[in-house]
């Protein structure tokens, strides 16, 4: 008897509780960092703890952070997107095109969110059916994707947004309650990916296919529907991020995105998504966009040589990336 | 009427005789050891019965019915579930969430489901209760012993209700005191009438707490008797080839 409620007392038992949880992920040290950073410029630069700055922030981040939330999920699952970039300028473009042909709005946007949903879908189904490797299909679909753009484009510029163009320029480049749109739909959209990553059964896959794709196969979860499933979704962030990126620019050319990959694939990583997969969250997207940002911004304000940037942006992603291991050797 | 009933069960591949004309039966809470070298069958003989592939020729008989597995779910649907060697276990999720891998707990309507937490850790807690296993629903497997790990394998064959559990090689690569764990595990399930073939290399295990053992030797059934009327030394014997059979 007496071993039944000792047992009884062990399986209910929490280890740490929510500080504990929130403690061991990297976010929560990666927003740490940034809040130190506005801290300690607030006292460097008058310029920094402005409305004005912090908009401009915030707005810049916002393209990057939502790619990266589709970058995340694919992340999770071990996977990697190299083609983010080359796809935000193929949508830019089909979508600038559409819209200078004289379509409305909903023409416009919807064939560049298809544009890119399909070369997700291309992507997915290599990786996931043809068990191609992420790397080289995405590499692969970086190239084709840049060149359709310019094909599609004929390397002319679009600015001229047919009947809708003030409401296309006020969706992209317009502000709410003072703040600017793209970082309304980051805030909005991280929400919901938290939501789902936590809370729906195609969250949990994503994480088990991450942690042991064997096991997830053979406990019945539908791997490769999965697999498709998140290429998809981070090629359609890409289109979101470049039609709401071309309405803030007013014009687009087929050098929109480029080598964005990187950068979204910094975010990701500095936001605590391990590329061995199984690991990462919607708030370290976000996070890990706005410190990247936050240093770039920074650097400026300082009145640090801008081609510093590179190294700093690429100190911070080494120092994310030991931060995990001393975390991971520190659990286990 | 046996649980589970093999009739000359056969499988080649290409030129290769992995098992021939293999037959036994096992009744509900019975253990049966299966043994036998590297070669001899007994992973062929457990796919087969686990739905990872058909017999060449000859038939499985569950409860009475022929059934004929082409996939590992179909198997699983009637009940047969294999504890695999390699675990099969996600390291990155929490102990629950394995458990329920594939078969989440949800609730809320449609399109609005969502994971049920709080069914799932008390289930999962109940279930470890039930093996009397000190395992947390909440903790990650990442952070857990051996002992522990097949507690989480063996809760989720409980989830579905299976009538019979393969183990793969349970007991490889584990401390001593997990080993006993495991055995307490495995003497668990066949308390609530659940049918155990227990895959190992390891003598002592199966003497423990098998009620029969089965030895295969070059894909050939060589003996199966009651434990108590052998001996580790017959065994060894026959899984050699020092002893034809028995």
């Amino acid at each position: 008897m007496s071993a039944d409620v000792s047992i009884k007392d062990v399986t209910g038992q929490r280890e740490g509780g929510l500080w504990h949880h929130i403690a061991g992920s990297q976010a929560f040290w990666v927003t740490i960092a940034v809040v130190a950073i506005c801290v300690i410029m607030s006292f460097v630069s008058e310029a920094f703890a402005t409305k004005n700055n912090f908009f401009n922030v915030t707005r810049n981040f916002a393209f990057i952070g939502i790619i990266a939330l589709g970058m995340t999920a694919v992340i999770i699952t071990a996977g990697i997107d190299l083609s983010v970039g080359s796809v935000m300028g193929l949508s830019g473009i089909v979508t600038g095109l559409m819209l200078d042909a004289g379509n409305s709005i909903y023409v416009g946007v919807a064939a560049g969110l298809l544009t890119a949903l399909a070369a997700g879908t291309v992507n997915g189904v290599l990786i996931a059916y043809f068990k191609l490797s992420p790397f080289v299909v995405t590499l692969g679909m970086l190239s084709i994707a840049r060149s359709l753009a310019l094909v599609i484009s004929d390397n002319q510029m679009f600015y001229q947004f047919g009947p809708d163009e003030e409401l296309y320029l006020a969706i992209g480049g317009g502000t709410t309650f003072g703040v600017a749109n793209p970082v309304i739909v980051l805030v909005v959209l991280t929400l919901i990916f938290a939501l789902v990553f936590q809370f729906s059964t195609w969250g949990r896959y994503v994480y088990a296919i991450g942690g042991n794709e064997q096991a997830a196969r053979l406990t019945g979860v539908p791997v490769e529907r999965i697999k498709l499933s998140v290429y998809m979704l981070c090629s359609l962030m890409a289109g979101f991020s470049a039609i709401l990126m071309v309405g803030w620019l007013g014009a687009v050319t087929n050098a929109l995105g480029m080598t964005y990959e990187l950068r979204v694939i910094a975010a990701t990583v500095i936001g605590g998504a391990n590329l061995m997969g199984g690991e990462g969250g919607a708030f370290g997207a976000l996070i890990g966009a706005a410190l990247i940002e936050v240093i770039r911004n920074s650097l400026l304000l300082a009145g640090v040589d801008p081609y510093w940037q590179g190294a700093f942006v690429g100190l911070f992603i080494i120092l994310a990336v030991l931060l995990e291991r001393v975390r991971g050797r520190q659990s286990s | 009427m046996a649980l589970l009933e093999a009739r000359k069960v056969s499988k080649s591949f290409g030129a290769i005789q992995a098992l021939e004309e293999v037959s036994f039966a096992i009744e509900p809470g019975e253990a049966l050891g299966l043994m036998g070298d590297n070669g001899a069958g007994k992973s062929t003989l457990v796919k087969i019965m686990a739905g990872n592939f058909p017999p060449t020729s000859g038939e499985l008989v569950l409860e009475g019915e022929p059934v004929h597995f082409h996939k590992p779910i179909e198997a699983r649907e009637k009940g047969v579930e294999v504890v695999y060697q390699e675990l099969a276990l996600c390291d990155n999720l929490t102990a629950a969430a394995n458990v329920f891998l594939g078969r989440e707990a949800k609730r809320g309507v449609w399109p609005f489901r969502y994971l049920d937490y709080a069914t799932m850790y008390e289930r999962a807690g109940a279930l470890f209760e039930e093996l009397k296993s000190e395992t947390r629903p909440r903790d990650l497997v990442r952070s857990m012993s051996g002992g522990q790990r097949q507690a989480v394998a063996i809760a989720r064959t409980r989830l579905s209700d299976a009538k019979i559990v393969l183990m793969d090689e349970p007991t490889a690569a584990i401390s001593v005191r997990q080993v006993a764990e495991v055995l307490d595990l495995i003497r668990r399930l066949l308390d609530q009438g659940l049918a155990v073939i227990l895959i190992s290399h390891r003598m002592p295990d199966v003497f423990a707490v098998c009620d029969r053992v089965m030895v295969l030797r070059r894909g050939h059934k060589v003996a199966d008797k009651k434990i108590a009327e052998s001996s580790p030394e017959e065994v060894t014997g026959l899984i050699t080839g020092a002893i034809g059979a028995a």
